[in-house]
């Protein structure tokens, strides 16, 4: 184990590079440019044996990554926002095909206005895809999901593709120090790719096939059985990953001082850090709060989260997103989960951090506050409306 | 939390300055933890930047960018105002790149010595000063950052322009 001094794509990179991919192919978009940059050149010094291919768009990207999969290689992706919208099509390909590609995702807003900075848009458009999605708070727990995401997706009972978020820029691009685990650790966690799902010369079958209205469901029931039995090799994974690095993670959600609380902030990425401080000063104050981050979204973790926030009267839900004439799509899975697991304390849904904007300590004290006395349904920070 | 606003012009390594620094304090032993961001988005040479640098004995949870600083470094003396005084915690201290005194700052003539080692930018010139003047890194562990975290071939440069720097500083 050496530690560094690196960014969350620097650090995601080593780790992609510890899962020994042998076919990697991507476009360079801000802010995921750093993570492909790094790969090629780990490619170009010989420190990571695989085929680097520099596609002509992200509808190719992931296009290769389907076709390298289904000749049965570890295959590796990554980009953000738009990029990941072009790729849409390809998601259900993949997904559908039961290809467990690993795709890093710069978390940034989408167009227009056209910006490139950090929003969660991007990724929880396209919730529906088929795709295992997670999101990583620091750069450590980056690296950690790179070699993970790969146990999980590749795993018999899942074989689910699997997007790993990175908040852009503020995970992205900043550095920090990061144990970076040597080759042998994880040699020793994770095995070589095995696949019955790809071509095979001595065992011809057709693959990628289309199926009619008579069989078709059955493919669908199918990917969600996948998706869900991914919940315990989750836990297995992580169970497994603590065996070998020391790291211990706490599977679909990670709680915060939950148990007593009487006021629970739900939320992912990296602003869970600050929600977490924040709810220090407000216990400090006499204020039961207590912060739960989604590492998860797909499988959702539904009965976790109802477990979780059993103690609390009043629940916020603050995400980057919001689904126009809706609400923030995060809050829409929340609120959901909890009234078919039997949660009845209202929840309410704030909506930051849109196109990069700063969500500031006072931002989030005012979310608790306004939880605490109960406000509209859905509240976009900065902005104050009646009935937004 | 100890924490460090950078303010240069694209081009003159306000953000490595930023991350060296952040890479030192790492080097550390005991329980200490850092973080280190440029201003975000798109960067032209020759633009005013900023970067951070955010020290702690605990996890760094606060991601966002500082507002008041225990050090303002700035690397071109066109780039300070007066303003930035009230961008200091009580007892902050801002220092300058600059031939000419400036009132309420630390100066430093970070060019000539600079130009004196061939270096064509301050960036590790301010650093060094920056650690004399504060204490925050150990003059072992700024080398350490410079030497894991630099190209080989302006390493040896750099290191003397540190140590040069934390001494003018401090002499």
């Amino acid at each position: 184990m050496t530690k560094k001094f690196l960014s969350g794509d620097e650090a995601f990179a080593e780790g992609v590079r510890l899962a020994r991919p042998e076919v990697i192919s991507a476009y360079p978009i801000t802010p995921q440019t750093i993570v492909v940059e790094r790969l090629s050149e780990m490619v170009e010094d010989t420190s990571l044996d695989a085929e680097f291919i520099h596609v002509e768009s992200e509808h190719s990207a992931l296009s290769c990554a389907i076709g390298a999969s289904a000749a049965g290689v570890r295959t590796f992706t990554a980009t953000s926002s738009q990029g990941l919208l072009y790729m849409a099509e390809g998601l259900v390909y993949a997904s559908g095909g039961r290809f467990p590609i690993v795709m890093m995702n710069a978390n940034r807003s989408t167009a227009l206005p056209w910006n490139i900075y950090g929003d969660q848009r991007d990724s929880l458009a396209l919730l529906d895809t088929g795709w295992i999605q997670a999101y990583a708070e620091n750069a450590q727990e980056a690296l950690d999901l790179a070699l993970m995401s790969y146990y999980i997706a590749e795993h018999r009972d899942v074989s689910t593709p699997f997007m790993v978020n990175l908040d852009g820029f503020i995970l992205t691009h900043t550095y920090e120090e990061v144990e970076v685990p040597e080759q042998a650790q994880a040699d020793a966690f994770l095995p070589h790719y095995e696949t019955d799902n790809c071509f095979d010369f001595d065992n011809p079958k057709n693959m990628a096939f289309s199926a009619g209205p008579d069989t078709n469901y059955l493919f669908k029931y199918k990917e969600h059985a996948a998706m869900l039995r991914a919940v315990p090799v989750i836990r297995e994974a992580e169970e497994k990953f603590a065996a070998v690095f020391g790291r211990q993670y706490p599977g679909l959600i990670d709680t915060y001082r939950t148990e007593d609380a009487e006021i629970i902030l739900i939320t992912l990425g990296t602003i869970a850090g600050l929600a977490r401080e924040v709810a220090d000063s407000l216990r400090a104050q006499g204020t039961k709060a207590g912060v739960v981050r989604l590492r998860y979204l797909r499988p959702f973790p539904g009965k976790e989260l109802a477990q979780a926030v059993k103690s609390a009267s009043a629940l916020a839900v603050l995400e980057k997103d919001i689904s126009f004439g809706a609400a923030g799509t995060v809050y829409t899975n929340v609120t959901s989960a909890l009234q078919a697991n039997g949660v009845t304390a209202p929840v309410y849904n704030f909506i930051g951090g849109l196109g990069g904007r700063n969500i500031s300590r006072a931002d989030i004290e005012a979310v608790f506050a306004k939880t605490a006395s109960g406000t509209q349904q859905v509240n976009f920070i900065g902005i104050e409306v009646e009935n937004a | 939390m100890t924490e460090i606003l950078w303010i240069g012009r694209g081009g003159q390594g306000a953000f490595t300055a930023a991350k060296l620094l952040g890479a030192a304090y790492a080097a550390k032993s005991g329980e200490v933890c850092s973080l280190a961001f440029p201003s975000f988005g798109p960067e032209r040479r020759g633009a005013p930047v900023r970067a951070f640098t955010k020290l702690d004995t605990a996890p760094v949870l606060d991601r966002s960018e500082t507002e008041r600083a225990d050090y303002i470094v700035i690397l071109d003396a066109t780039l300070y105002s007066p303003a930035l005084q009230s961008h200091l915690k009580e007892g902050g201290r801002i220092l300058v790149n600059s031939k000419a005194a400036l009132d309420g700052c630390i100066t430093l003539d970070a060019d000539a010595l600079a130009q004196s080692l061939r270096l064509p930018v301050v960036n590790t010139v301010m650093l060094g000063a920056l650690s004399g003047l504060s204490g925050i890194v150990d003059p072992q562990d700024l080398s350490y950052a410079i030497s894991h975290y630099m190209p080989a071939r302006i390493r040896e440069k750099n290191l003397e322009a540190a140590a040069r720097a934390a001494q003018e500083v401090s002499a």
